[in-house]
């Protein structure tokens, strides 16, 4: 089936079965691989994105669930003022080390410090525990996401 | 290998790099891993300088590409997985070379062992914390190499004395300063010099060292925070299919019905590949690959394999270890000192299998053709992976490229080729590149786990509370008699005992020794940490029980036994201070310390735990101490004792990987548990100014941190758990 995605603000035609999950059709039929794959199972986060800027994982998001709503991806995250500051942040603080999660960590970040631009450490906690950092820079993410939010 | 296959390698690498970011996200690239040269470049044996006049790129070694534009290119021997090694690498070549680290850009190194060996491990490998330890002179004296040509073209055009001259940030000056040349514009003459006798190449004194031992920013940082970084998951090639993949789930298993019609019925699936061992469906994007693998509704012959459970290979554990093994160190008269011993403790210790469940699942990418083969993968070991396809694919050597990629986290699981082998055969199959991905619990269902080991230790205390005989058999998997067979002799894997073989006390008598079990159906490897990570837990564990035992403090017991070891007892000393150990605490909370030697660094750790009455363990606060000799950048070592401890930790709390019925009873991160960002405890590090020759930092923190909790655990319960993960069960 066809359908036109929205995707950091330029509409992409695909034409994949309804059920394909938005992660693969970034990867695979786009070419976007900056969103990533870990799990298949909304456990990790790696593969969030912002659907109309509510932090959604990709890998469980099917194609025909997304309708006319805007994704945005880690692609184009810098152009909101929350992704910006969190990205800017990440090099300061110098967080990433294998980087593979960190797609996935700026996006859930993003979505957070949108909603709540002065996080708490328990609204650190809650929004980012979705997200799994195997190399262990959670850490350097919390503080990353204060330097951020300037708290 | 002859220059000019590596040259071809090195020029693929940056072409198809090039074209695969391109495809991708259609950003430019600031900064460039890969594929950012323009020029042809090419490598020498380090010993000779090839004529090349038709690049006019500056070649010296096989580390340094200078090319006229002006592109500094660093081929970085050992790969990027997360541990800073693009970064410290670099600092040690550019710090001789006198370029800045935002002048440079870095390359993978192509598999090749003349090149890029790791003196330490004998192969093209990135492991056992030994990339800087490894590197620290030869890279410091090819920068210098480098440095000096450059210098001696500049005042060969000048017609003035090279001693004359300086460099600095990729300029060369003369002594007025007046006159100045860059890099770029020096490196055609540099290059039609003759190599200067190492003598005559002075590598810089400490004192002028302006980035070695700084906090400089990691090269790699900009790519992975906007999505463009390269992992082998993101390869694109033209006409490349994906593909999903099944393994039997019983090792040594084959797939018995595989209903392809339905799974070709799915759209995006072309082709269904059965190589009995695995199924693979090959389709234009994984959704479809994965959709197919489903409806292709695999049953499976499980084999030989299906009644393998844990309890059976603990059980074989238990009766093997009671047997003597091979002896790794046997000093006085152990039998006597525990006869005549006022106190007697024994214990068993059991550490389970592990999966390295990495963030980028297991991934490769073959083109197999006629007279080549090409393989896009983060890997560990390129010149392993490249003979293992050369058998598999009987193609010479030269005729495989391993295009190597930034990993998504590593611990050890890219030292293994399995996932490539499986890879190639599966593109045996398929007509073009082919990219195999597996799912995350193929990921961890197929593993190579770290090995369970079972150890029985016994200690003969005199009326002191001194230990005056210490005995340690370990039972378990040798990953060395498999991996490097030469390393193991007599039967003794010097892996297997590492960090127990010599702990860092003084013990007049003691026994250790090694009994190899192979458990049926599981296949073992390394694991972040490897022997350390197992033995440091039981060997300080144990340390503490006799502390107990005699009852003393744990640290001033230590101190006691380390008068003869400075270097531990100083960084023991400073995790001990800053930790403010001593200081009350409430009910219910303890703190808890271990030591250890390894990787030719010195590390204390102590942790600090609250255990809540239904017996879960909350570690409030891990304090490092570490000396790990001359360093290259704190900021990076800070990093990897946040990180490795985390890993170490996640596994004393969570991990565990357990058979029935042939097959791994985890499968994905709600049953394998990764530790999440809510769990983590703040981890201090304080580092130890040294002149020493450089340690290993990655690995140090992963094996010495579930000792530490484990003695907090006692501390604070009176509980000695003996066996990982933590039974907090037993703790309410
Ligand atoms: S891949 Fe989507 S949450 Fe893990
Ligand atoms: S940086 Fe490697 S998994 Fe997070």
């Amino acid at each position: 089936m066809a359908f036109t995605l929205k995707i950091n603000g330029t509409p992409h035609e695909v034409d994949v079965d309804g059920d394909t999950p938005l992660l693969w059709v970034l990867r695979d039929v786009l070419g976007m691989t900056g969103t990533k794959f870990g799990c298949g199972q909304a456990l990790c986060g790696a593969c969030t994105v912002h659907v109309d800027g509510a932090m959604t994982r990709s890998c469980i998001t099917t194609v025909d669930s997304v309708g006319e709503s805007e994704i945005t991806t880690i692609e184009a995250i810098a152009q909101t003022p929350q992704g910006a500051a969190l990205q800017k942040a990440w090099l300061e603080l110098e967080v990433v080390q294998c980087g593979y999660c960190q797609s996935g960590q700026i996006m859930s970040a993003a979505a957070l410090l949108k909603y709540t631009p002065k996080p708490t450490d328990d609204d650190i906690d809650a929004a980012m525990s979705g997200n799994v950092c195997r190399c262990g820079t959670y850490q350097r993410i919390r503080a990353a996401i204060k330097h951020a939010a300037g708290v | 290998m002859d220059e000019l296959v590596l040259k071809e390698q090195i020029v693929d690498e940056a072409a198809m790099s090039r074209r695969a970011f391109l495809r991708g996200t259609g950003l430019l690239l600031g900064f460039a891993l890969t594929g950012a040269s323009t020029e042809s470049v090419f490598a020498a044996p380090a010993s000779r300088v090839v004529e090349n006049e038709v690049t006019g790129t500056f070649a010296p070694n096989g580390f340094i590409r200078i090319n006229p534009t002006g592109a500094v290119i660093l081929v970085i021997p050992m790969i990027e997985m997360g541990q800073g090694v693009y970064t410290s690498l670099s600092m040690l070549l550019a710090e001789e070379l006198e370029v800045n680290l935002d002048q440079i850009q870095v390359q993978h190194a192509p598999a090749n062992h003349a090149l890029y060996v790791n003196s330490i491990i004998g192969i093209q490998n990135t492991g056992g914390s030994a990339s800087v330890r490894a590197f620290w002179t030869p890279l410091r004296q090819a920068g210098a190499v480098g440095r000096h040509l450059l210098i001696a073209a500049a005042a060969k055009r000048w017609n003035v004395d090279p001693a004359t001259c300086r460099a600095k940030d990729g300029v060369v000056f003369d002594a007025s300063g007046s006159k100045h040349l860059t890099y770029g514009a020096l490196a055609k003459a540099a290059a039609k010099l003759p190599m200067p006798p190492t003598a005559n190449v002075k590598l810089k004194d400490r004192k002028d060292f302006n980035l070695i031992g700084t906090r400089a920013k990691r090269v790699d940082s900009a790519i992975k925070v906007d999505g463009r970084a390269l992992y082998g998951i993101d390869t694109r090639l033209p006409d490349m299919k994906v593909a999903a993949v099944a393994i039997s789930p019983v090792l040594g298993g084959k797939a018995k019905t595989v209903d392809e019609k339905a799974a070709l019925a799915v759209k995006g699936v072309r082709q269904v590949v059965n190589i009995d061992e695995a199924v693979a469906v090959v389709a234009d994007h994984m959704g479809a690959a994965n959709k197919g693998l489903q409806a292709a509704a695999i049953t499976w012959d499980h084999g030989p394999n299906v009644k393998v459970s844990n309890a059976d290979i603990v059980k074989q554990l238990e009766e093997e270890s009671k047997k003597p093994g091979a002896v790794a160190r046997n000093v006085g008269d152990v039998g006597k000192a525990l006869a005549e011993a006022t106190q007697r403790v024994e214990a068993i210790y059991q550490v389970p299998f592990l999966a390295h469940a990495a963030m980028e699942p297991m991934n490769c990418t073959v083109h197999l053709q006629k007279d080549r083969c090409d393989i896009w993968v983060g890997t560990q070991a390129p010149t392993i992976t490249q003979s293992q396809v050369a058998e598999l694919t009987g193609l010479p050597k030269d005729a495989i490229k391993i295009h190597n990629h930034l990993i998504g986290g590593g611990f050890g699981r890219r030292l293994e080729a399995d996932g490539t082998v499986l890879a190639v055969k599966i593109a045996k199959h398929v007509d073009g590149p082919v990219k195999v991905i597996w799912s995350r619990e193929e990921d961890i269902q197929h593993d190579m786990y770290r090995p369970y080991y079972l150890d029985r230790l016994s200690a003969g205390l005199d009326a002191a509370g001194k230990p005056v005989a210490w005995t340690h058999r370990i039972a378990g998997s040798s990953v060395m008699a498999r991996y490097y067979p030469p390393y193991v002799k007599d039967g003794l894997d010097p892996d297997a005992v590492e960090a127990a073989a010599e702990p860092p006390y003084a013990l007049p008598n003691i026994h250790v020794d090694f009994v190899r079990v192979e458990p049926p159906g599981v296949r073992t490897s390394w694991w972040r940490g490897v022997g350390p990570t197992h033995n440091v837990f039981v060997v300080e564990s144990f340390l503490d029980e006799l502390a107990h035992a005699a009852k003393q403090d744990p640290v001033a017991y230590r101190k006691g036994l380390l008068g003869h070891n400075p270097r531990v007892l100083a960084v023991l000393s400073l995790a001990a201070e800053k930790a403010g150990w001593g200081s009350p605490l409430p009910a219910r909370h303890g703190r808890g310390i271990s030591v250890q030697f390894a990787y030719g660094s010195y590390t204390s750790q102590v942790a600090e735990v609250e255990v809540a009455s239904d017996g879960s363990v909350k570690v409030k606060r891990i304090v490092c101490a570490i000396d790990c000799g001359m360093y290259v950048n704190p900021d990076t070592i800070e990093a990897q004792v946040q990180g490795g401890t985390l890993f170490g930790l996640t596994a004393a709390l969570h991990g565990s990987i357990t058979f029935k019925d042939g097959r791994v009873e985890q499968s994905n991160f709600d049953s394998y548990l990764p530790m999440r960002i809510d769990e983590v405890p703040a981890v201090e590090t304080h580092l130890i100014e040294s002149i020493e020759a450089p340690g290993g930092i990655g690995e140090a923190s992963t094996s010495i941190v579930s000792a530490a909790v484990a003695n907090a655990i006692f501390a604070a319960t009176g509980r000695r758990l003996r066996s990982l993960p933590f039974d907090t069960d037993s703790l309410k």
